[in-house]
């Protein structure tokens, strides 16, 4: 219990939900049913599980277990709210350092896992719920897809513990064959691979981009600030007749997305 | 045996075409229409200040046509344009497409979709914008599933891997070859990651023995292992669709998957076998 404590997702999941029972006895997967804007929410962290049976799952990555596990958490949100016209808002806490990576992993079909849990919550907002990713942490590559990427409103804390990317930096200098070094100095020009927020913020996917005053141990107003930043993002969602991903299309590093739905728009019902 | 020969050598394979004629061959003849194509010249902007080769179509063809005569997108990976990786551009190519079929649908317009994975996952040269495009696509599935089945293909040789794994997860139906591989993490990845007594990037037999398409179809992570052959894809294809949705996608079936998970030993590196044993037992 101590290392989870020592998480920043294990933190802001304490913070945020307080002394919320968890609503599984999962020792990654943390669910805490607590409110938002004084109307129930259910919150949901991956935190390192020392002893995990799958042994490259322990340090808080997204394992196969822990991907189903994120699709049963969000699929009960779901059916809770089958018939309720108002949907309970999902928050996720993101802190992923990775997915996992092993034999056993592929073996068992870790990307169907995945896929069980970004389906789970991408279904969730097609549903109504409001789904809100709160940045804390690491953001990294299949992990954040599977926890996070799929929410209405992404909120990053403006810390330099906070980074987005699709892979590690040695893993992503083998593979295109280039030094760590190298990547480093190419990151620093191209800003959709740089790993720090403010490069991320620059590609237009974040909602709000949140500056603390203590990173380590948030005070009352720094609560106060993430708190309020949910509320609004709860707020702009409900007020959105859309509940696809479209506002994350107009960031200035985003013209070439824009510019291929545009083309696609113009000659798609010019091809029947 | 003479005859096996023969019907080798006649036929017409899949794996050798590239992306727009794996495209063009799915599709009923003369109905194809490719959109956002070469002459739009959509060259990636971030492999061009990397100074790295781009490519006019971002190596992801979008072809609008019929399927046995039903409205459908075919959208084909090229996995001989850097490892079928996928950018900006590719990843607007292929969720737009998903959202224009899924408004379609919205207005009584029955269009369906099949991906033709052949990737690596996301184009590292553009890291950040690659992933939240494949989150798009992602969306975008999932939208359009609620509809129409979206098929997943992957012939080989490059396989589906990466985020894109995760998509054709997200897939209603998914359709193999025994030369495809399926799998998140790629064996030099997880050599990287986890050292080379976890995963021996070069020993072949054991990627395909775990991740290779009759493996996959064989534990019901795909719903069929064909053979390289033209006319088996796309015959293959078209049966799945005629089956209308699946009861219940296989990326919902949480509880099944963990009651299966708990059973596995995972003091010992699983053999082919083990898993199919677990994946065949029902889900008990």
């Amino acid at each position: 219990m101590e290392q989870q404590n020592t998480t920043r997702g294990a933190m802001w999941l304490r913070l945020l939900a307080g002394g919320a029972p968890s609503a599984h006895d999962w020792a990654a997967v943390q669910v805490r049913d607590a409110e938002l804007a004084g109307e129930p929410a259910r919150y949901i962290a991956v935190v390192p599980d020392p002893a995990n049976r799958f042994p490259r799952a322990r340090n808080g990555e997204v394992g196969l277990v822990e991907g189903w596990q994120l699709a049963k958490a969000v699929q009960e949100v779901v059916a809770m709210d089958r018939e309720a016209a108002v949907k309970r808002p999902i928050v996720a806490v993101i802190d992923v350092p990775s997915q996992a990576y092993g034999r056993r992993e592929e073996a068992y079909g870790i990307h169907q896992a995945l896929a069980g849990a970004a389906g789970a919550y991408a279904q969730a907002r097609l549903a109504g719920h409001p789904v809100i990713g709160l940045v804390v942490g690491l953001a990294m590559s299949g992990a954040f897809l599977a926890h996070g990427y799929q929410a209405n409103r992404l909120i990053a804390l403006d810390d330099p513990g906070v980074m987005v990317h699709a892979m590690g930096k040695a893993s992503a200098a083998r593979v295109t064959l280039r030094s760590v070094e190298a990547l480093e100095k190419l990151a620093a020009t191209v800003p959709p691979m740089a790993y720090d927020i403010q490069n991320y913020a620059s590609l237009g996917l974040l909602w709000r981009v949140l500056q603390l005053a203590d990173l380590a141990q948030p005070g009352e107003q720094d609560i106060a600030l993430v708190r309020g930043a949910l509320e609004a993002a709860l707020a702009d969602i409900l007020d959105d007749r859309e509940r696809d991903l479209s506002g994350r299309l107009h960031g200035k590093h985003r013209q070439a997305s824009r510019r291929v739905r545009e083309l696609l728009q113009t000659q798609w019902e010019a091809a029947d | 045996m003479s005859t096996h020969i023969e019907q080798l050598l006649q036929r017409d394979s899949f794996i050798e075409r590239g992306a727009r004629s794996r495209a063009r061959a799915l599709l009923d003849a003369g109905t194809m229409r490719e959109l956002a194509g070469p002459f739009e010249r959509l060259h990636s902007p971030w492999l061009a200040l990397q100074q790295l080769v781009t490519s006019a179509d971002d190596g992801v063809v979008v072809a609008k046509g019929l399927l046995d005569g039903h409205p459908t997108v075919v959208l084909a990976i090229e996995g001989a344009y850097q490892g079928g990786s996928m950018g900006e551009i590719g990843c607007a190519k292929i969720a737009g497409s998903l959202e224009l079929a899924a408004r379609d649908n919205r207005r009584g317009i029955p269009t369906r979709a099949v991906i033709l994975f052949e990737t690596g996952g996301v184009r590292l040269q553009e890291a950040n914008l690659g992933l939240a495009g494949i989150a798009e696509i992602q969306a975008a599935v999932v939208d359009l599933r609620r509809y129409q089945p979206v098929i997943g293909v992957s012939a080989g040789t490059v396989g589906c891997y990466g985020g894109m794994s995760i998509v054709a997860g997200l897939c209603s139906y998914l359709v193999l070859t025994r030369e495809a591989r399926l799998g998140l993490n790629g064996p030099l990845v997880i050599e990287q990651e986890a050292g080379v007594a976890e995963f021996d990037a070069k020993k072949r037999a054991l990627i395909w023995g775990l991740t290779g398409g009759e493996q996959r179809a064989a534990t019901g992570l795909a719903d069929a292992c064909v053979q390289d052959d033209t006319l088996e894809v796309k015959a293959t294809v078209a049966r799945l669709f005629a089956q209308g949705l699946p009861k219940q996608h296989r990326s919902e079936r949480a509880d099944d998957f963990l009651a299966r998970l708990a059973r596995v030993d995972t003091a010992e590196q699983p053999a082919p076998e083990d898993v199919r044993n677990i994946y065949q037992q029902g889900d008990a």
